[in-house]
């Protein structure tokens, strides 16, 4: 697993105090964050690829400062997002898969193959020449994704990758980066699906909260809402 | 639903040729349509795009959605043409313009649009020692089309919000909240094409 670092984070829009006193090691396989609306969870899980830099502090995975070596941690690090549509770039499926390996240096052909042997794992190959824009919000999720886990990343940040989904297709979503080899980092409101997670970390406006086993984590959670 | 311009997935010969050929096609079929000065001429070009579409297999009911927006500019420039110029000249102005756009549509509903955009990019090769970077041009072109169904999405929604609260319709009251939204969208594509490595 790679080593996500936080290191005496700040973090500020304006005046607006979004992140405070952040310090902490990451390194299991699974890793739940949540916290209410606001409590800068989004702002968290994009400074681990370097969407969002520091105001203070820094963020590494695996020694690389996200900040400065941006490029390469982005190559370790894949991205999910709330809303599917944002992040599907290309107009059929099979090309949106293909698109993340334009600069992978493989051949036509390979890159066809890999983008098959890709949307049969995820069920989408019947889909491989469908308009992306066509497809269930479940598929495009899961579109996404594969698009994402075709370039090999060691983590993958989803920052609630469930939000817009029925609980059906949530629960298909969740299984499925829950059971990947790959670690982890999943934003979520969905606490039921955090129970195998190996650590679950709560955010309440800024701060580390709670911080543990997901029994425990969830429960501070809870009696925070209270 | 049938979108226009969307690649119709099959295994026939015309899927098979290089888009490039296609492309060129395309041209001298439009050059030939627009030089044919006789109704028969046309009727014969009418035949082959039919047998284009046989050829591809494509269902009538897509290569129907292909043409069917076109009707009231059809409607329209047939009656003007009726009146001003003759029967024989609608028939001849109607006809090319119907079957220009079935040729395009028969490109399109037999390439990917992956495949247009490498053309596009081997064409653009040239212009690289003026800085034009083919690649980014491509990219661009994807995008835009990518995005027709977003903003398609993000009118719908912002006509239905102004229903649901029973505004009337102005230009101003679906232009502002539509603009807000679709630049929300390209900020969140942004943040997406930098997370999937596009800035490598
Ligand atoms: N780009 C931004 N500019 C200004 N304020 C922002 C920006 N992004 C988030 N915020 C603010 O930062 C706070 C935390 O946001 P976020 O990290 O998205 O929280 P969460 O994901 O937990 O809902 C919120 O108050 C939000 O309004
Ligand atoms: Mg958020």
């Amino acid at each position: 697993m790679a080593e996500i670092r936080f290191t005496a984070v700040h973090h500020r829009f304006g005046d607006r105090v979004v992140l405070e006193d952040l310090d902490l090691t990451l390194s299991e396989h699974r890793i739940g964050i949540v916290g209410a609306n606001g409590s800068g969870k989004s702002t968290m899980a994009r400074m681990i690829n370097g969407l969002v830099r520091p105001t203070s502090g820094s963020v590494t995975v695996d020694g690389l400062d996200t900040t400065a070596k941006g490029r390469e941690v982005r190559r370790r690090v894949g991205f999910v997002f709330t809303d599917p549509d944002n992040q599907i770039v290309m107009p059929t499926v099979a090309e949106d898969v293909a698109f993340s390996l334009r600069r992978s240096g493989l051949t036509k052909p390979e890159i066809a193959q890999r983008t098959r042997e890709v949307l049969r794992r995820f069920d989408l190959d019947e889909h491989a020449d469908h308009p992306t824009h066509l497809l269930s919000g479940g598929q495009k999720q899961l579109l996404a994704i594969a698009a994402v886990l075709i370039t090999g990343p060691d983590v993958i940040v989803a920052d609630e990758p469930t939000t817009l989904l029925d609980l059906r297709n949530a629960r298909m979503v969740n299984d499925l980066l829950a059971g990947m080899p790959e670690q982890v980092v999943l934003v979520t409101h969905h606490l039921h699906l955090l129970e195998r997670f190996d650590r679950v970390v709560v955010l309440d406006s800024g701060r580390v909260v709670a911080d543990g086993v997901p029994d425990s984590a969830v429960n501070a959670y809870t009696r925070l809402l209270a | 639903m049938t979108v226009i311009g969307l690649y119709h997935a099959g295994s026939s010969v015309l899927h098979r040729v290089p888009a490039g050929w296609k492309l060129l096609g395309m041209l001298f079929a439009i050059v030939a349509v627009l030089a044919a000065s006789r109704p028969w001429q046309l009727g014969v070009a009418a035949l082959v795009v039919t047998g284009g579409f046989a050829l591809a297999r494509i269902p009538l009911r897509v290569a129907w959605a292909q043409l069917w927006p076109l009707r009231w500019v059809i409607l329209f420039v047939g009656v003007f043409q009726v009146i001003f110029s003759g029967p024989e000249r609608a028939v001849m102005v109607c006809g090319s313009l119907l079957i220009t756009v079935a040729v395009a549509a028969l490109v399109t509903l037999t390439t990917r649009v992956t495949e247009m955009l490498d053309v596009c990019q081997r064409l653009l090769r040239p212009l690289r020692r003026f800085g034009v970077d083919p690649d980014r041009v491509g990219l661009v072109l994807a995008l835009t089309i990518r995005c027709i169904p977003l903003l398609v999405d993000i009118v719908r929604e912002v006509s239905e919000a102004r229903k649901a609260r029973g505004t009337g319709f102005s230009l101003r009251s679906m232009a502002g909240p539509a603009v807000v939204r679709a630049l929300r969208v390209a900020d969140a594509m942004g943040d997406a094409l930098i997370a999937r490595g596009v800035d490598d």
